[in-house]
């Protein structure tokens, strides 16, 4: 009764906790603008098939993949036994499922166990990779500090999962055969249970259950919790995230259409509209990206579901040639902003509201914030101007994150409201303004036709 | 270039003066207009089109820049001025298909025009004499020059990753009597050269090689006799990194549509 009752309170406080979380998640991935998402949802569904449950992207590279799959597999079946956990937890039963489930749940019980241990020789070996490998793409600046913290917490706390796992399956196997009721049969506890536990007096036996069984769910809600702080939201995320990705052609940049329209008028290639702009000037339109607020809803959803595991920057020209470039920063980048902003809108913080706003608001709202600062304070023109375009990175990720499109739009910025920018470009875009060509000719463009 | 003068080039204003169409328009491009190098590109895929005669056009004086460096560069106003220009050309011509020999027109062409009222059937050079060779209109000669030969291919990034081109230039070069070797980085994960972007037209970041470096010692470890290459700035990239490597001698850069007349001695 008193189990119960804690456990019923351990998950309420959980729950409510989370919620809150989550709430604020969204609330920072909706600061972004709107976006429309088009096209057919079908082929979004195949692609949340193939890309997110299949894991076709992470295939490319075997041995990772293989490896991540196991985690991934015990981690998604385990969520089956959690539900049987909660039962058990808020009714006081034990095993609900096994009696009507009979030989099936001994198969699905023996499943899991055998992906847990799957998953245990693959967490070592990540271990192993991330501290005594040094793989490059694992090792860049970027992940100095807490995402390097953060890839090790969560395999420990793996670590400590699956030991728990066994601990609960273990000792209530042995509880079983002492109560004459013969095995479980369950695939690896069966054999495992009876060899560590099997000597202990039943009093033990019974702790240890508790223990394992303790140490599993908290384990899990800690996890729940964990999440938003980590690059493991990517777990939850990447299915969203893949469902939303654009189906259009890579090549295509988002056309502008006030530049369009106004370089159109310009041309005379539309009427104009007489009644058009007239009285009020409306505020200077911003254009491209320089902050969150800017980009779309779905560039912050990309880098809170960036997993950090530096594909897209063990591929990128400029990186691998030493430029300061790194596509999984500039994630990292639109995360740590976002998380910023997030921060001071939750904590009211009155300081970052517009200078011309300030007086009389008591309350901080995205649409009057200003901060002083802007991305531009966490990616410098330098990294931005390295770039090919080369449509690596948006290849190489293994849940469909575009940094590319983000690197566009604040160049856009750079050059269209700042006018800065490399001033080697200068001449190219006056040599297209006036001649039509890249580079300033004073030759006819079909002179090589002639000669 | 004595032997331009056998050449047949139209421009659309010849065309519509005749009251006439061509089959197709043959998007130049700035550097096949005036790139040296490119230029040679240009003439050998000219030679291709009059062999097999493909009546096409080009608009000469009156095709501007596609305005893909500017737009990557981030400069829209500059993109939309010259892009509308096109497209106002374009359709006034009534242009339906266009075929280009430079994967960065190829790209905005097809994929950026249309947001912009500018819809055409375009193709890539490539793709052009893939299906030239597949219907019988080019014969490969056998025996060629190439015979022999270690060729590897470079992908460009607008032609491969961003619009999955990756076959037509390699069926291609199998029709040449010669070995095409590839490199570990190809097909989805071929390395950029380092000029797209709008790099071409800036020094590069600050780092510790150039891309183009890069490419061309992966180019060097199967040791070719020849690059393949299917865009203008890919071949002057993968040129200057054979340069920078004093490999001129054995190693050559060429366009694919160099290689089919070469080949047949067009
Ligand atoms: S598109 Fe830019 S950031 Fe992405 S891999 Fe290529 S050069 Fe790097
Ligand atoms: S953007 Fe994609 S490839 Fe790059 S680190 Fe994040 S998840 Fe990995």
């Amino acid at each position: 009764m008193i189990g119960q009752i804690a456990f019923i309170l351990v998950l309420l406080i959980t729950g409510g906790i989370a919620f809150k979380k989550y709430s604020t998640l969204r609330r920072n991935i909706l600061l972004g603008k709107d976006e429309e998402i088009s096209g057919d949802t079908g082929e979004r569904i195949k692609n949340v098939v193939l890309i997110a449950f299949g894991q076709k992207k992470m295939f490319k590279r075997f041995i990772p993949a293989l490896f991540h799959f196991f985690i991934y597999a015990a981690f998604m079946l385990t969520q089956i036994e959690l539900i049987e956990i909660m039962i058990d937890g808020i009714f006081g039963t034990h095993r609900f499922f096994r009696n009507g489930l009979g030989g099936f749940y001994t198969f699905l019980i023996s499943f899991i166990e055998i992906l847990s241990v799957l998953a245990l020789v693959a967490t070592f070996i990540f271990l192993a990779r991330r501290n005594l490998l040094k793989t490059p793409r694992l090792h860049m600046d970027e992940m100095s500090g807490w995402p390097k913290l953060d890839a090790n917490l969560i395999l420990i706390g793996e670590l400590i999962l699956v030991t728990c796992i066994f601990t609960m399956n273990g000792t209530d196997e042995v509880m079983h055969r002492n109560a004459g009721q013969g095995s479980y049969g369950f695939a690896i506890s069966s054999g495992l249970g009876p060899a560590i536990f099997g000597g202990m007096s039943s009093g033990t036996l019974h702790v240890l259950e508790r223990v394992g069984w303790w140490g599993h769910i908290l384990m899990v809600f800690g996890f729940i919790l964990y999440l938003p702080f980590s690059k493991h939201l990517h777990i939850l995320l990447a299915f969203p995230n893949v469902f939303y990705s654009k189906l259009t052609s890579r090549g295509e940049m988002k056309n502008m259409p006030s530049i369009m329209n106004e370089v159109k008028s310009m041309m005379g290639l539309v009427e104009e509209d007489p009644n058009a702009n007239q009285g009020e000037m409306e505020e200077l339109p911003k254009f491209g990206a320089n902050d969150i607020f800017d980009l779309s809803w779905k560039n912050i959803l990309d880098a809170y579901t960036c997993t950090e595991c530096g594909r897209c920057s063990s591929v990128c020209p400029a990186n691998i040639t030493g430029k300061k470039l790194s596509p999984r920063k500039i994630m990292m980048d639109v995360r740590d902003r976002a998380e910023e902003i997030g921060n001071n809108l939750d904590t009211n913080n009155l300081e970052c509201v517009k200078e011309d706003k300030k007086e009389g608001t008591t309350k901080l709202t995205p649409d009057i914030y200003d901060d002083g600062k802007t991305l531009f304070d966490y990616i410098s023109n330098e990294e931005l101007h390295a770039c090919t375009t080369c449509n690596a990175c948006v290849e190489a990720c293994p849940v469909t994150i575009d940094p590319l499109d983000i690197i566009l739009q604040l160049r856009r910025h750079e050059i269209l409201d700042l006018a800065a920018g490399p001033s080697d470009w200068t001449p190219m875009f006056t040599a297209i303004e006036n001649g039509g060509a890249v580079w300033q000719m004073s030759d006819d463009r079909d002179k090589w036709t002639k000669e | 270039m004595s032997d331009l003068k056998k050449l047949k080039i139209d421009t659309m204003a010849d065309f519509s003066a005749r009251g006439e169409e061509p089959e197709i328009l043959f998007w130049v491009g700035c550097a096949g207009s005036f790139d040296a190098r490119a230029q040679k590109v240009s003439v050998a895929f000219v030679k291709i089109l009059n062999e097999v005669g493909i009546n096409f056009a080009i608009l000469g004086n009156e095709e501007s820049c596609t305005g893909d460096p500017a737009r990557r560069a981030g400069n829209e106003f500059v993109f939309q001025m010259t892009a509308l220009q096109n497209i106002e050309t374009l359709n006034m011509y009534k242009v339906k298909k266009i075929v280009t020999a430079c994967p960065h027109c190829f790209n905005t062409l097809k994929n950026e025009y249309p947001a912009l009222g500018g819809n055409y059937d375009v193709i890539h050079h490539t793709q052009l004499l893939q299906e030239l060779i597949n219907d019988g209109r080019i014969k490969m000669k056998e025996g060629g020059v190439f015979k022999g030969k270690r060729i590897t291919y470079h992908d460009s990034c607008y032609l491969g990753r961003v619009n999955g081109v990756y076959e037509a230039p390699r069926k291609v070069l199998e029709q040449l009597d010669s070995e095409l070797v590839e490199m570990k980085r190809c097909k989805t994960n071929g390395l950029c050269c380092g000029a797209g972007g709008a790099q071409m037209f800036k020094e590069d970041e600050p780092g510790d090689k150039r891309i183009n470096i890069e490419r061309i010692e992966e180019a060097m470890e199967v040791n070719p006799d020849i690059v393949a290459v299917n865009c203008p700035f890919c071949l002057t990239m993968m040129t200057d990194g054979v340069k920078a490597k004093e490999k001129q001698e054995d190693v050559m850069v060429y366009d694919l549509a160099e290689l089919i007349v070469q080949n047949n001695g067009i």
